[in-house]
Formats: structure tokens, sequence, C-alpha cells
């Protein structure tokens, strides 16, 4: 089977590898780039895991052609931090108890990301609207949800 | 958020507290939000395999030819393993603590027992080469009458699912087809209650759906022994069930886990590891064997699902005066832990109320269903959702309110249960008051002043007699207190003194006199079998 050649940006830096013809951009990321921050839930685009940011919009990489992000740009929770210190996000995740098993954590927190890129101070229910493509079975929306208000500004209920 | 109600039992604790009460960071949390903690899936190996199994596509059938032929064929398959590849092809998960016969083989040989068993492993370079060699085996299969009905799978001449049990129930102590509870006589306290009140309930099989779905990869090290990444909750259990079915000393195996993404029970059943290590070792590659979402959601053990029938007495004044229930976990097609389940069920009738005629039988039933398992509270939840839906019923009976109802029937410290073991710290009266306050529920004056340390105990502590019970029974034996327990309720309480007292020393070692805990495993496990 022939290799498409394919380059993008990924968190910032220029990566080139060989891709199958139909291979996604979940595998493209874990197996190839070596960014296991990614994480596979079904494969299905239903439970959000899975999400990046492609040119600062969220999608599901694991629905995503890799050949499709050729010179686009990759953003993934491995990007994230800033320098040594954690983006405001992570802090608020970690201070307001928003991950239980973790395993939704990378998707809950690169929708979250989309978000207040273009809207720094989101409502509660736009909160709730950007993270309903992502499921959380430890069923801790409550606290996610507050975290993300308190990374947009410090305005939580709990 | 959390909410510590210090006012209710004071007396029984000092307020030296360490830990509760105040927030601490999870240990594992800067790894989960900096996306570096470390799953089973997430360990990239050199040269890896990946393993893909052939499901049954019946309920229950005979297996008459496994072809193969094809998918040998197929593009990048390293090896195919069937059942007899796997050196001990039959097991049971409580099989480790003496609990049960082995009756689940790892590749269906003989029969299926339920839709998507796994019959065939295929072990291929990609992944979609794996899919497309297991798409390209075929199976001939006899289809056999299925049952799918735990009721029906008890009437006779149903067919027999799994000919480990013969009469498609779980058999305790090599003898009982059931799980037994008899105390006083319910029959008769039936016939003479003022009303009678008989439901049927029942609970669907529950998914866990966990987003990280069951896996494990597999890798040989160098010094013969295999490293083991993998999904399990129960890493130790894990080990020595692989080692058991591998027919190898458990120390062949460094088994890495413990960062699960998500359980809540569906990932105790050893469900990938024992064919990814079998891969591994005849490929000498390391090998993944992980669920797809579909295999997760559609074979992946559920929550049993339960059918309880309950009968209760009560009189006009609100008093239980019986309790018969008759229960049917749905083990699916093998044990795996429903066995448990049901003593669970059992250890739990009546629920946490005095009834002083209890009589209960709670049956671990085989079907042709996905094999069910642990799920936050199995055996109890459907038990619990049946009885408080008919205390509802009960109360609107006798025209009472549900609260005062439950505060009414509440167990309280020194009741005798039905399993015959004083009740002790109880606190269900303090619960229902709590809940009430906080719902804005009016209760009256003498329900708000209730509680579990009063009104217990003595005529309530009596054993009754129990007209079915004609198997000697050893007399009540002594119940150990702990530094826990509170004061039984007969004595009369001092008011607690200034400073509290030190903690007692630990009890000492009492060779003689079997411990709490081992007496109760042996009285649910049974005797030894080896």
């Amino acid at each position: 089977m022939s290799k498409i050649p394919l380059q993008f940006r990924h968190n910032g830096r220029d990566v080139a590898i060989f891709v199958d013809g139909g291979t996604n951009l979940l595998v493209a990321l874990r197996e190839l780039i070596g960014d296991m921050t990614p994480k596979f839930g079904c494969g299905q685009g239903g439970c959000g895991t899975c999400s990046v940011l492609v040119d600062g919009e969220l999608h599901l990489s694991c629905l995503t052609l890799a050949e499709t992000v050729a010179g686009r740009s990759i953003e993934t929770l491995d990007g994230m931090k800033q320098g040594p210190n954690l983006h405001p996000l992570q802090r608020a995740f970690a201070d307001n108890f928003a991950a239980q098993c973790g395993y939704c954590t990378p998707g809950m927190l690169m929708a979250a990301k989309a978000l207040l890129d273009r809207n720094p101070s989101p409502s509660r229910d736009e909160v709730i609207e950007a993270i309903s493509g992502n499921i959380c079975r430890c069923t801790g929306y409550e606290p996610i949800i507050n975290a993300i208000l308190a990374a947009a500004g410090g305005r939580v209920s709990a | 958020m959390l909410e510590l109600r210090k006012d209710i039992f004071a007396d029984e604790r000092d307020d030296n507290l360490k830990e509760i009460g105040k927030g601490t960071q999870r240990q594992d949390m800067l790894g989960h939000v900096t996306g570096t903690s470390s799953y089973f899936n997430d360990h990239k190996l050199q040269g890896m395999l990946h393993l893909k199994v052939v499901r049954s596509t019946q309920a229950h059938a005979r297996i008459r030819r496994i072809d193969t032929s094809e998918a040998e064929r197929s593009a990048g398959v390293r090896r195919i393993i069937r059942g007899s590849d796997v050196p001990v092809n039959l097991n049971t998960l409580l099989s480790l603590i003496n609990f049960g016969k082995d009756d689940e083989p790892s590749l269906a040989v003989d029969k299926v027992r339920y839709k998507g068993e796994p019959i065939v492993a295929i072990i291929a370079d990609s992944e979609r080469e794996a899919f497309e060699a297991i798409a390209k085996v075929k199976v001939d299969y006899e289809p056999l009458p299925a049952v799918l009905d735990v009721e029906d799978a008890l009437k006779p001449g149903a067919p027999v699912v799994n000919e480990t049990y013969p009469k498609n129930t779980f058999t305790y102590h090599e003898t009982y087809d059931r799980q037994q509870l008899r105390f006083g006589d319910a029959d008769a306290a039936l016939a003479t209650a003022d009303h009678v009140l008989e439901q049927r309930y029942q609970m669907s099989p529950i998914e866990h759906a966990p987003t990280e779905t069951n896996g494990a990869i597999a890798a040989p090290d160098t010094n013969g022994r295999y490293v083991v990444y993998t999904s399990t909750q129960a890493l130790f259990f894990s080990v020595d069930t692989c080692a058991k079915i591998l027919d190898v000393p458990s120390n062949t195996f460094h088994f890495i886990g413990g960062t699960v993404g998500g359980g809540f029970g569906g990932k105790v059943d050893t469900l990938t590891e024992p064919l990814a290590i079998l891969g591994a070792m005849l490929t000498g590659k390391p090998v993944r064997y992980v669920f797809g979402r579909e295999e997760e959601m559609q074979y992946g053990p559920p929550r049993g699902a339960e059918r309880i029938y309950i009968k209760d007495g009560v009189m006009r004044d609100g008093r239980i005066v019986a309790r018969k229930i008759r229960a049917y976990f749905d083990s699916g097609a093998y044990t795996r832990l429903s066995s448990y389940a049901a003593v669970k069920c059992a250890a739990h009738l009546p629920g946490p109320y005095t009834i002083p005629n209890v009589y209960g039988d709670v049956y671990c039933v085989f079907t042709n269903r996905t094999p069910a398992t642990a799920m936050r509270g199995f055996g109890v939840t459907a038990m619990d959702f049946a009885i408080e839906c008919q205390m509802d019923k009960l109360a609107n009976l006798v025209n009472m309110d549900p609260m005062e109802f439950r505060i009414l029937n509440a167990y309280r410290d020194g009741d005798m249960k039905a399993h015959r073991r004083e009740a002790k710290n109880t606190a269900l009266i303090e619960c229902v008051q709590v809940a009430a306050e906080k719902a804005k529920w009016p209760l009256r004056a003498e329900f708000k002043q209730a509680s579990s340390r009063k009104d217990g105990g003595g005529a309530r502590a009596v054993i009754p007699p129990t007209p079915a019970d004609s198997r000697a029974r050893p007399t009540a034996t002594v119940q150990q207190r702990t530094s826990y327990d509170r004061l039984p309720p007969t004595v009369t309480r001092e008011p607690p003194r200034d400073p509290p007292p030190p903690a007692p020393p630990p009890p000492s070692p009492r060779p003689t006199a079997p411990s709490h805990g081992a007496t109760r495993f042996s009285s649910v496990f049974g005797t030894r079998r080896r």
C-alpha cells in the first residue's frame, strides 16, 4: 500500500510523517507522532475524548482523515502547558476536582480551550454547550463546568 | 458540597480528624490535566501485533466446524489461536478463593452459550489486517434453543445453558440451588396481616460504558517473563487468573496497571489479558488486544439483570410484620461474579428495616445472555430499588407519610436482623430525618425525635421460632464488639466525659475464637475444596 507524505504543525512544531490512505488523525498522532494525549474512546465521534484543535477549531481526531490536515496547525493537550507552568484551564481543572479517571480530561480540556479562545467570558450555558460533545462516565460534569468558569474569570458556584 | 453533620452521634467520636472534611489533592490529578497519566494503551512497543477475536453470532449453538483456512492466508496474519491452544481452557474467576466450579472457556470449543462469545483469536501485523482476517473465519453452527429469561431457565425441560450447572442455577455449598433466608413464620404473619401487597420488580442489564474500553498489551521481556499493561481494576486477581489459564507461575508476569479509564466494575473479569499474553508467548512479539466500542457495549459484561417478587404484610398502624422475597439474578451464560452477587442480595434482606418474619429465596440463574459482572453495589442495587418502591407503596396503602413510615420500620441498635446478627451502629432514622430536613419535608414530632439508639433491642432482639428451619443451627455465637461499636441499648448511657478517653488498645489476637471476618467468609463461601 502506498504511503502518503504529510506535513503539519503539531503544538507549534513542524512534523512530517507518511500515512496509509484512510489513516485517521487520532492514529497518526498517537502511533506515528507518539502524542498519547488524545485518547481512543469510541472511534465513532460519540465520546469526544479524541478532541484536538485544527487551526483553533475543535475536531474529533478519530473522524478526521489525517491527509486533510496537511499544512494546518494541530493543538493537543500535550502542547497546553505554558513552559513549565500549567495553563489556567489545567490549573482550574486540578483545583476544582474536574477529573476522576482522567480519560475524558484531554478532550474536555481541548473543548474548553476552543471555547475560551473565542469567548473569554462564557456563560454557564455556553460552557455546557461547549462540552456537550464530550462524555464523562465518572459523571463529573458539574466540577468540569465549574473549572471552566473558574478559568474564565473566577465565577464558580461551588 | 460536602457537609459533615457533627451534631449526629457526636458523643461517639472525637473530632481529631486529620483528613476527613478537608480537601486533599488527588495524587494523579497533575497527570490527568497534563495528559501524562499512562493508560494501558499509551504504550507503543516495537513490532507490536494486534489481536482480534471471532465472536459467536448465536446465543446458543453447538459448534460443528471452525474453518480458518482462508483466514490463515489473509495478509498480515501471524497466528491463529483456538481453544485447544489455551493451556487451561476452563476457568471461573472466583476459583482463586475456592468458590464455584470452572465453567467458562477463554475460547469456545464445542458450544457457544451467548451471542458474542469468543471462538477464535487472530493475531496480525495491523489492526486492519486482524479485522480482515477474522471476517474470513467460517464457523458452522448447529443452533440450539436459547433461554433468555431467568424464570424460563428454571422451568422443567428448559435448555441447559452451561453443562457445569445442569439445573441452570449456581450451586452453593455443593448442595443448594439458591440462597435461603428464613426468620420467623412469614406465611403465618401474612395470613393475619391487615394488608398484603405483592409486587414484581425487574431491572435490565446495565453496561458500564467506560470511556476507555477493556484491553491489554502483553510483551515478552528479556528474562523469560512477560510485561502486561492492562486496564484491569483487579490487577493481582488478574495476575493469578492468567497464571491459572496459561498454566505458569504467577511470577511469570509483570503486570502494570492502576490507571484505569473508567471501570465501575466492568474491568474486573480478566477479559483480555490471557489471550494477549498467550499471543505474546506464541509469537514472541508484543500483542495488543483492545475492545472496540461495539465490543465493549455489546459483549462487555454488564450489571446483571434481576427479577424480584416481594410480598409484604403490613398492619393498619404501619408496622410491617412479614416480608417474603423471591429474587432471580441473571448471571448470563457463565458465573463470573454473579454467585457472589446473589449472596450479597440475600444478605441485604429485608433492607434496613426490622421485620419479625422474613423469608427470602435468591437464585443465581444461567441464561444465554452476556455474562454479568460487578457494578457498584451489584446484587444490592436492584433489591434496594424494589424494596424502596415497595416501601412507598406500603406507606400509601396504610395512609402514612413515606418518610415517617420508614422511620417507624427502621432497624435500631440492638435489633435482631434476619440473618441472626445484632444490628449495630444503625443510622437509617437519622438519614431519613436529615433527608426530610433538606427537602423541607414535614415530619411529626415523634418521628423527628426518633433515634437509632432508642427503642431497639428487647423484644426486637429475639430470634423468633422459625418453622421451616429443620436443620440444626449452631446456638447464636457471641458477636465480637469492636471499638467502633455503640454500646448495646440496654446499657444506660452516660454523657461523654471530657476529655474523651484514649482509644482502647487493639484486642490481642485470640486464636481459638475465629475472627469476625473469617467466620463470615466461611459461612458465605463454604468449605474449602482443596
